[in-house]
């Protein structure tokens, strides 16, 4: 448990760290105005529903072929 | 403006001072012009900051998705080239449906990367205000963006040209041999035409590449797997349109 307890600890300050560095000089206009986050949830969805797309066609084309060799 | 400094390196501004006659002074032009004063970012100890150039700027992202497409196209259109010429001394028919299908996919990256890269000219290079005003500039004026689109449509002339006819045997020996001289004028259009003369775009006529002053450790964490990715992706969507044919193919009997 102790082990579990100090990895945790060890991840949270290392997180801390990694923030204060970002802060204190990205202030670029893309994460000033927030518009990275925009950037990325657009990128997000496009590339998410390109996935499920073809991972819905992959699918279906493996149980054809399935089907097909029965 | 040129700063510099040893441990945050080199950032030019062009358009940082500007003169003016004292009797023209607008106070809100003052105000614009401290709130557009340049940043300088240190990408040597911060994971997350890139390369932070005059003229890119933030656009130097779209290097992960604009350039990574070309190479998809550039591997799609070389292996269906292969595909040609195996199909030409096998006769083998699934070699030309590989050619087919590699020109289709290739066609379908390279679109997408002639898109990019034209949204990432219009708000980099400054030619134009209007979309008109871009293409007028870029088709008419840049070697390189004209060069692309005419290769592209090469392959948009090997896709009518395999509609048009309809005999299988005549058309997969056709097509073939169009597409083996398409790669080749593919190749010259894209890559050897635009460095003979005078280009916007990096790599080309003089101008410098990014390997050279912008792609720097930091970017390249991020592009060689952002490549990789789109090649994966690309032979992706090749592989299933090669099953899909080849399901409706058994199913036809």
């Amino acid at each position: 448990m102790k082990k579990y307890i100090s990895l945790v600890i060890m991840m949270v300050t290392a997180l801390a760290a990694s923030a204060q560095g970002v802060s204190a000089s990205n202030n670029s206009i893309m994460t000033r105005d927030l518009k990275i986050y925009t950037a990325i949830a657009v990128l997000a969805i496009v590339l998410s529903c390109i996935f499920i797309f073809l991972f819905y066609i992959e699918k279906r084309l493996t149980q054809l072929e399935a089907g097909q060799k029965r | 403006v040129v700063l510099n400094d040893d441990y945050d390196g080199t950032f030019a501004l062009r358009d940082a001072v500007t003169f003016v006659k004292s009797e023209n002074v607008d106070s809100s032009f003052t105000a614009l012009a401290i709130s557009s004063e340049p940043e300088v970012k240190n990408n040597k100890h911060q994971f997350e900051c890139f390369p932070y150039r005059e003229i890119l700027y933030e656009t130097i992202r779209n290097t992960f998705f604009h350039v990574p497409m070309w190479f998809v196209m550039t591997a799609l259109l070389f292996f269906s080239m292969i595909g040609s010429i195996i199909y030409l001394t096998s006769g083998n028919k699934k070699w030309e449906m590989v050619a087919h299908h590699g020109v289709v996919v290739g066609l379908l990256f390279g679109t997408c990367g002639y898109l990019t890269g034209l949204v990432w000219a219009k708000y980099t290079w400054y030619i134009g205000a209007t979309w008109g005003d871009v293409l007028k500039k870029l088709l008419l004026e840049d070697v390189k963006m004209a060069a692309a689109l005419v290769a592209i449509f090469f392959y948009f002339g090997y896709i009518i040209l395999r509609g048009a006819i309809d005999d299988v045997a005549k058309r997969a020996r056709i097509t073939s041999m169009y597409n083996i001289f398409a790669f080749a004028l593919f190749i010259m259009c894209a890559f050897v035409f635009p460095r003979l003369t005078d280009s916007m775009h990096p790599g080309n006529g003089g101008n410098p590449a990014f390997s050279k002053y912008d792609l720097d450790s930091t970017l390249r964490m991020f592009f060689y797997p952002a490549v990789i990715g789109w090649i994966l992706l690309g032979f992706w969507i090749f592989s299933i349109l090669m099953r899909m044919q080849f399901i409706k193919q058994k199913q036809e009997g």
